[in-house]
Parts: C-alpha cells; structure tokens; sequence
C-alpha cells in the first residue's frame, strides 16, 4: 500500500545560512494519526510547510500517496489538506465564504462546495456562526474555522500544525474527538503539538525531530516501552512533610504533596508497599503519572543535544 | 487541473476581489466619484470656461477622457496592489499556495479582479461626466480596447509591486511618486502640442501619454500620438509585465520562504 506522506533526504537553508533541516527521512503509512514531535525551532513546521509547499525545499524528496511534489505537485495538493500554526485567513470575511472559497480553489463549483462547507461547519459547531466576519470569532472558532477550511476539498491527508494552541480544556477535547473520528473514516492526520499528552492520547506513530533531524521514528507503543522506568503518583491519608526512605525505589513529594515513586520495569510495587505498611504510610489511591512521553521526549533531545555539542567539539 | 476546475478556481478568485471592493465601497467606489465631480467643476466648469477650446473642443471635453482614463489607471493598480499585499500580510495567501491553482490562474484572476473595479470605476466617473458635459464616441472599439487593455497592464502592475513590497509603505510609494505625477504629466489636462519641444520630446517617453491619447482619439477622434502605436505599446507592456509576474510567482518572491 503506498504510505501517506514519504519524505527522503530533505533538507532546508534558509536565505541566511541557517540550515533548519539537515536530512529528513520520514514515511506515514495510510490512516495513521502521526504526530511529529520537537521543541521549538527543531523543524517541525518547516518540514510541513515544505509538504505544503508553503517553504521551498533545498534538496530531497517529497511524495504524498506516491505523487511526487517536484513532478506532480497538483495531484499531490488535491490530497492534501493543511492546518497551519498560526490564523491565515482574511478577518474581514464571513466564515462560509472563506470555507467556499477554499473549495473553489480545488475547483469544486460552488453548489458542492457549500454543502461541504455545512457538513464540516456543523461537525465543528460553527454552522451558527456562518455569516459572522472571522474577527469576531473566538480563538477557539478560529482553529475550528481553520479545520473546516482544510478538510472542504475532503483531502486524504490532513495536516494539523499545533491545532490546539491555546484551546481550553474541553474544547481540545472536543477536537480531539472530532480528529479521530475523520481518522477512522479514513483520513490520515499527521499532528504537531507541544501538547505531549496529546500526542500519547491520539497517535499510533510518532517522529521527534530536533535541530533538523529525526531522532526517533517508531510506534507509540514502542517508544513508551523504552522507558525503563515508570513513575507512579501515591496519594496517601497523611500529609507527608518529607518523602519516606525506601529500598530499591526512588521516590520524592510532588507539588501537590503526594508521593511519586519510580519504580523499574519488572520491579513490581508489592515490595514498595509493604515498605509503606511498615512506616505506617497509608495509599488511599493510586495513579500512573500520565505524561510519561514527555519524559521520553526530554531525554531524547537532550541526547541529541549532548551529541550535537560533542560533534562541535569533533570539529572544533 | 481540468478546464472546469481551473474555471471555477479563476471565478472565485475573481468573485472574491469584487467581494472585497464592495464590501468597501466608501473607501473603493465613492472617493473616485467625488475627487472626479471636483476635477469636472473646477478644472472644467470655473477654470475651463476662461481657457477656451483645446484640439477643437471645450476644455470640460478635452479632459473628460484624461480624467477617465486616469480613474482606471489609478483603481486597477491600487485594487490589485492592496489586496494581494493585505493577503500576504494577513497570511490568507497561503490559502492559494496550499491549493492546486495554477500561477497563471492566480494571475488572470487578480488581473481580472482589478479590471472589475477599474473599469466600474470608469463607468461611474463616464456618468458623472455625463453631467457636465455631452459626450460622442468617435470610434468605439478604439475606446473599448484601450480602457481594457490600460486596465489589465496597471493591473499586472500592481501585482507586481504587492510581491515586492515588504511593508505597507512600500505600496503607496510606487502610485504617488512613479503613477500619480506621469498620470497628470501624461497629457490629461492638456495636449502636448502646447509644451516647448523638448518637454514635448520628453512626454513622448511617458508611457501614460500614449494611454490617455489612445482613449481620447477614441471619444473625441483627436490625439497627440499615433492611437494605434498606444495599442501596440500597451500590448507589449502587458506581455512583458505578465511574464515578470509569472516569473515572481514561480519562484514565490516574497510569498514564500
């Protein structure tokens, strides 16, 4: 089955010498929700604004569902459809004509394109808000505004960069239910999103890129099992003024007083509590710390960061 | 692209600049009409009536063409300059640029849009000409093709000063010192013929002059140049223009990084 998104070698200077991208080799198979992950300046944004041929490339390859963007750009963008970072479209128009207009870009005339227009403006709850000037939309319905303009033309892959920035709560969780219901009817959703939680909540893959290049490209599941550590958050009956001493586990109080325990793959906790028991240290519940990409995210980009200095180093 | 949907991108295109200068009206359709009843009561009504005729005509009638022809000049370039540059300034650019419209689709059609409103323009002046004055047409397709024609090469102008410039300032620069002084220098309230020889020789150079004399010699059948050397000059402009414009475009000067 031809992949979704394959990117070989690519690479980007920009103008002033700064080489944002430094080889990027990167596949998303058919309906996997992607999420490329990296701190900021990492890439990330370049490399999809060069999918959606909103950056030039320098050098390497770009295909989506196997049209390459070099010699079949056109059928490359008719299945593609972009979520930028930031707010793109004229404030001053009503929503259902920024959404209509989109379509007629893709060349669907304008019956089709308004009945698309309102399937994806009700689904994301702005059908209300049709004739309302994009100013007077909330941050929140501007992202949604953003979501529904991309996904008019009804592409295959829908690219989403940072879609939640600065959504509350419960909308980026009403978004996220939105997302994965247009990924299992067959959309393929590559994400970015500083929202670690995010990306272990809704993508099956996950790519982290830093300083230009890909450090880790694999499943989910696989990269959370590299953690050979998982922490747990104890709440007990008793405040706690200091974290107990126990063998074989590290542990500490957390900012919400509670006891965060590491313990090792394998270690099991029977012998964490009978340790507990013994001091008189009552559990009344227990939870597993939910971010726990994000301590598999810091880890490896301080990797890449300890050997980038130590390549400088090589070459100095 | 098939033919139908590179159709439907161009209309819509074209639909949303007509959207755009409507929607503001006050500032895009009413100013041109009141700066030109201004021109048409003191420059041809108060002071016209003590100059006399000019080229066997009122002097209300010499400069209604010039006036015309000046309000299409101005309101095709300014259209297309200030609504491409607020669209990369606002970003909504990128809404074309994700999209599978071709370069030259995105081109005809901001060309298009800005021939709309010039030309609406010059309908709208025509009119309140029309209230001052009587008005024949010489030779109607002379007038017909030099007022389209004018419309779209100062349309791919402004085109391509919205893809160089990089800050507001830049878009103002180009219509008030390079259009607004060889507009008024091209003959429009006057004819050449009464300049000394060299300024005469130095006129022959502004590529208004041939414009605004190609749209006279259509109304009133009088002309300081050869109407036909104005047709051809402007066909070769827009060509030339067009394929700068193309050239920008692919390369994404300014629009892409």
């Amino acid at each position: 089955m031809t992949n979704a998104l394959e990117i070989e070698g690519l690479t980007k200077q920009y103008g002033d010498g700064f080489q944002a991208l430094k080889g990027i080799d990167l596949h998303v198979r058919q309906g996997d929700f992607f999420a490329l992950l990296g701190p900021n300046g990492a890439g990330k944004s370049t490399t999809l604004g060069i999918v959606s041929s909103l950056v030039n490339k320098t050098s390497g390859k770009v295909r989506v569902f196997g049209h390459d963007i070099d010699t079949h750009l056109v059928q490359a963008k008719l299945n593609l459809g972009v979520v930028p970072q930031e707010f793109n479209f004229n404030q001053f128009e009503k929503v259902f004509d920024i959404v209509t207009t989109q379509a007629g870009y893709y060349g669907i005339p304008l019956g089709r394109a308004a009945q698309s227009a309102e399937k994806y403006l009700k689904q994301l709850g702005l059908w209300d808000k049709r004739n309302t000037p994009a100013r007077m939309l909330s941050g929140g319905m501007k992202r949604r505004l953003m979501i529904a303009r991309a996904l008019v033309h009804e592409p295959k892959l829908l690219i989403l960069d940072e879609p939640t920035a600065g959504v509350d709560i419960e909308l980026r969780r009403s978004m996220w239910a939105f997302l994965e219901q247009i990924n299992r009817e067959g959309t393929t959703i590559i994400l970015t999103t500083h929202y670690l939680e995010e990306a272990e909540a809704l993508c099956r893959n996950i790519a982290i890129i830093d300083r230009g290049r890909i450090v880790k490209h694999t499943s989910k599941r696989d990269l959370l099992q590299q953690l050979s550590v998982e922490t747990f958050i104890l709440d007990t009956e008793q405040e706690l003024e200091g974290a107990p001493t126990l063998e074989g586990v590290s542990c500490r109080i957390n900012n919400e007083g509670a006891l965060e325990v590491d313990v090792e793959k394998g270690q099991g906790l029977n012998a964490v509590f009978a340790q507990l028991d013994a001091l008189g240290i009552k559990v009344v519940s227990m939870r597993t710390k939910a971010n726990r990409l994000e301590e598999l995210f810091l880890r490896l980009v301080e990797e890449n960061a300890s050997d980038s200095a130590k390549d400088l180093e090589g070459a100095a | 692209m098939r033919i139908e949907a590179l159709w439907v991108a161009f209309y819509t295109i074209v639909i949303r600049e007509i959207r755009r200068f409507t929607r503001i009206w006050p500032q895009t359709l009413l100013p041109p009409a009141v700066t030109m009843t201004l021109y048409f009561i003191i420059f041809g009504n108060l002071i016209g009536s003590r100059i006399g005729q000019m080229g066997g005509f009122t002097y209300m009638q010499f400069i209604v063409p010039g006036l015309i022809m000046m309000a299409v000049i101005t309101n095709s370039y300014s259209n297309v300059v200030s609504s491409f540059f607020s669209m990369k300034f606002q970003r909504s650019i990128e809404e074309l640029l994700v999209s599978p419209v071709p370069n030259w689709v995105i081109l005809a059609g901001y060309v298009t849009g800005g021939m709309a409103r010039g030309l609406g323009i010059g309908l709208i002046v025509t009119l309140v000409s029309l209230a001052f004055t009587h008005l024949t047409i010489h030779n109607l397709p002379m007038v017909v093709i030099t007022v389209f024609l004018t419309s779209a090469l100062f349309s791919v102008g402004g085109f391509i000063n919205a893809m160089l410039a990089t800050k507001f300032d830049d878009i103002s620069i180009v219509p008030t010192f390079v259009l607004t002084p060889l507009t008024y220098l091209g003959g429009v309230f006057y004819s050449i013929g009464l300049l000394p020889d060299f300024w005469q020789g130095v006129s022959m150079a502004n590529p208004i002059l041939y414009m605004v004399n190609g749209f006279r010699y259509g109304i009133l059948g009088v002309s300081d140049v050869n109407p036909f050397v104005s047709l051809g000059m402007i066909l070769v402009f827009i060509v030339l223009l067009s394929l700068v414009a193309l050239q920008m475009l692919q390369r994404g000067k300014g629009i892409r990084h």
